[in-house]
Formats: structure tokens, sequence, C-alpha cells
């Protein structure tokens, strides 16, 4: 388990200036953002603006056409695949809108498999994993596959999965996209109560307000480019 | 909201004193703004005029604090056909922000900034309803979705106006805030 340094001021993950296109249509323009460790923010705007580009440019899955970006004090573009493959493995997790799951394993081994690839025994990969369920609230689906449990369901899974790790960052893409009022607002509950007992800074994308309020901050995305319009409260 | 008629509602419930009256008001719906003394008696002085309540019983050496209240037939009646009306619905046409952004366009200010800077003032007062109600009870929670939703209503708004000020600049005949980007 990882906990941000307070004395450290330095962010823990910066994008500057990021210009990126899919043929002829520009996704991000100019785009720019700072995470510190251990804070959530939250990446808004339209559907279309780039906020889901900056997103992946941020998390090393895609390249940025120009621009930066660094994790701590390496710059992204300067690893090579396997390195920007294990970083995401090893310190960030990732929660999307759905199908994050896979179909044939149970929710407790879906939970368990982030850890099994990193090496972990079974039974010490599992008894972790029935923890994350439990912090989730979702223990009784622990052997259930995801196609038998409801949609609030899965997504509290999916962020067990995303935190039994301890990333240090963790990126949830519409987290609550798919889901209901109620559910949404259990799933960010969860999530951002999680997040904040292992230290996690999250990138949150998401065109809902009331997503967003769970966050320390927000960034606007407008048309590929940023503009952070309130400081950090905390 | 009628104090009237939520006195009304928490005496048919079950007769109590003016100061308990108060005290459960203020702590169901007064959400920081508890009434004065002087508006629970004069409204109760009102309900006994129009006999919907009447006086219960009065202890012993009391003032006119100590007497107890109870709801008349006539006034379950007055309840129950405040209940089964609906709420009128606002209409928000009258618009201050929307005034904001045509005054901005008309006297050649960026528009977009009034926008972003009402959007990061929204989002704050959200932000801090959103931590009241991860601290609070369910009473708490769902007065304050109540507002978080109403939040969200102008937010939408202010989103779908932000993406419209080159048409209505177009409209009122001032040269396109952002002459560099095209229409949606």
């Amino acid at each position: 388990m990882t906990s941000p340094t307070p004395a450290d001021d330095r962010p823990l993950l910066s994008a500057v200036d990021l210009h990126k296109a899919y043929g002829s249509t520009p996704a991000l323009d100019g785009a720019t953002l700072h995470l510190r460790a251990g804070e959530i923010v939250a990446v808004m705007g339209a559907s279309g603006s780039g906020k889901s580009t900056l997103l992946h440019c941020l998390a090393g899955i895609v390249p940025p056409d120009a621009g930066q970006v660094h994790y701590r004090d390496r710059e992204l573009s300067a690893m090579s695949d396997a390195e920007r493959s294990a970083l995401r493995r090893t310190e960030f997790g990732f929660v999307f809108q759905f199908g994050q799951l896979v179909p044939e394993l149970s929710c407790l081994e879906n939970v368990a498999l982030p850890l099994r690839l990193g090496g972990t025994r079974r039974r010490v990969a599992e008894q972790r994993a029935a923890e994350w369920l439990g912090r989730l609230e979702v223990t009784e689906v622990a052997g259930h596959r995801p196609g038998e449990v409801s949609g609030g369901q899965g997504q509290r899974v999916a962020v067990a999965r995303a935190l039994v790790t301890a990333p240090r960052v963790l990126f949830a893409d519409e987290p609550t996209g798919a889901l209901d009022s109620l559910n949404g607002e259990q799933v960010m509950r969860l999530l951002t109560e999680a997040a904040r007992h292992t230290g996690a800074a999250v990138v949150l994308v998401t065109h809902e307000p009331r997503v967003a309020a769970y966050a320390d901050r927000e960034i606007v995305v407008r048309d590929g480019r940023t503009r952070e319009t309130v400081l950090a409260e905390r | 909201m009628s104090i009237g008629q939520t006195f009304l509602g928490l005496l048919e419930a079950s007769p109590r004193h003016g100061y308990e009256l108060k005290r459960v008001y203020d702590e169901r719906f007064g959400q920081g703004r508890p009434l004065h003394y002087g508006q629970v008696y004069s409204t109760l002085a009102r309900l006994l005029k129009s006999g919907l309540v009447e006086v219960d019983g009065v202890e012993p050496g009391a003032g006119p604090e100590r007497k107890r209240y109870a709801i008349t037939a006539a006034g379950v009646t007055d309840v129950a056909r405040w209940l089964a009306q609906p709420e009128k619905p606002d209409t928000y046409l009258q618009n201050t922000l929307y005034a904001k952004v045509v005054l901005g366009l008309l006297t050649g200010r960026d528009a977009a900034d009034i926008l972003d800077v009402q959007r990061a003032e929204h989002l704050r007062l959200m932000r801090a309803l959103t931590r009241r109600k991860a601290d609070g009870d369910l009473a708490d929670q769902l007065i304050c979705d109540f507002a978080l939703f109403h939040l969200e209503a102008d937010l939408r708004w202010l989103e779908l106006t932000a993406a419209r000020l080159d048409q209505l600049a177009a409209t009122l005949r001032v040269p396109a805030p952002h002459p560099d980007r095209s229409t949606p």
C-alpha cells in the first residue's frame, strides 16, 4: 500500500500541451493536466470533446502526436512498450464503463487476476480479493460470474479489481455511465472512499456533474483543449 | 414552503407544544434556517382562529408556550387537500444567467468565461453537498440530492449554451465569440 508524500507537491502525473489526431480529426489540441498524489480530478466535457483521449494518453495507452506525459520523473514516450505495460500493470488501475471483467471467471477470480498475473500465489491473491469485495460491499457475488450480477455489482467488482494491486493512479472512464442514479451513487461513494483509503490518485472522466462532484477539482475539456476552472480545495 | 400546512401535518401525526413544533420543524425542514418564535406563535394563532387547530391542554403554571395544540377535523381536511395538490413547477423563464450571457455578447466580453466561472461555482457547491451527503443520514442525503439534481440541470444548460454561443451571437447580430471555431 502506498501513500502520498504530503511534503512532495510535485505532480505524480503530468501532461503538457498534448496534441492528438485520429486521421484528420483532432482529438486533443493543447491539453494540459497535472495530477498530484492522492487527489481526485474529474475530467469533464461533452461527448467528443477529447476527454477519453486525454485519459488514454495519460495512461500510456495511446501516444500523443505532440506534447509530453510524465509519470513521476519519467516520460512515457521514452519508455519501451514493455516498460509501459509494466507501468500500467503495477502502478495504474483502470475502470471503464463496462465489459472489463473476464466472463469465464468468477468475480473473486476476476479481482484476484491482477495479483495472479503479478506472481502472487492463488491462496493469497484470493484472500486479498475477498477483502476487496468486502470493502466494495459485494462479498455475496464472490462465486458468481460477471454475467450473473447486476450492473452496479459488476462495477463494484471492477473497482475492486482495479484497486487490488494498490495502484498509485486509478483511471476511471465514465465508471457510472451504464448505471442508474442510485447504483451510480453507490459506485462513486465506494470508489472514492477506497481510493482515499489506499492513497491512489484518480483521473475520473465523466460528463455527469453529480459524478464530478465526488472529485477534489475538475478540468474541463472543450474542443480538445483543457481549462482548469477550479483550484484544488484540499 | 407553507409553515402553516407543515405545522398541520406535524400536528396530525401527534399533538405538540409550540416549542416542540418549532424544534421538529427546524430539525426536519429548517436546513440551517430555524423558525423565529414569533413566526411559530403567529402561525399557531392564525390556525387557531381558522379552526384548523385547537388547544388540547395547558400545563399548570404555564405561559403561552406550554399550550398543547391538536389538529381539528377541518385541519385534517386542509392538510389532506394540500398534500394531494401538486406543487406548481417553476418555469425558470426569468433567468439572470441567460441575461448575463446575452449582455456579455452584446458588450463584446467573453461569454464563455461567464459560463465557465458559473460552472466552477456550481461544482464547488455540488462538491460541498456531496461531502455533506457522505457524512449525513438518509434525510440529509435526500435533501442534498434534491439540490444536486437541480444544480446538475443548471450545468447541463451551461454546457448547451456554451456549445451554442456562436449561434446566439449570430441571432444578436454581434461577431462570433470564437471565429476560429466552427459552430457545433
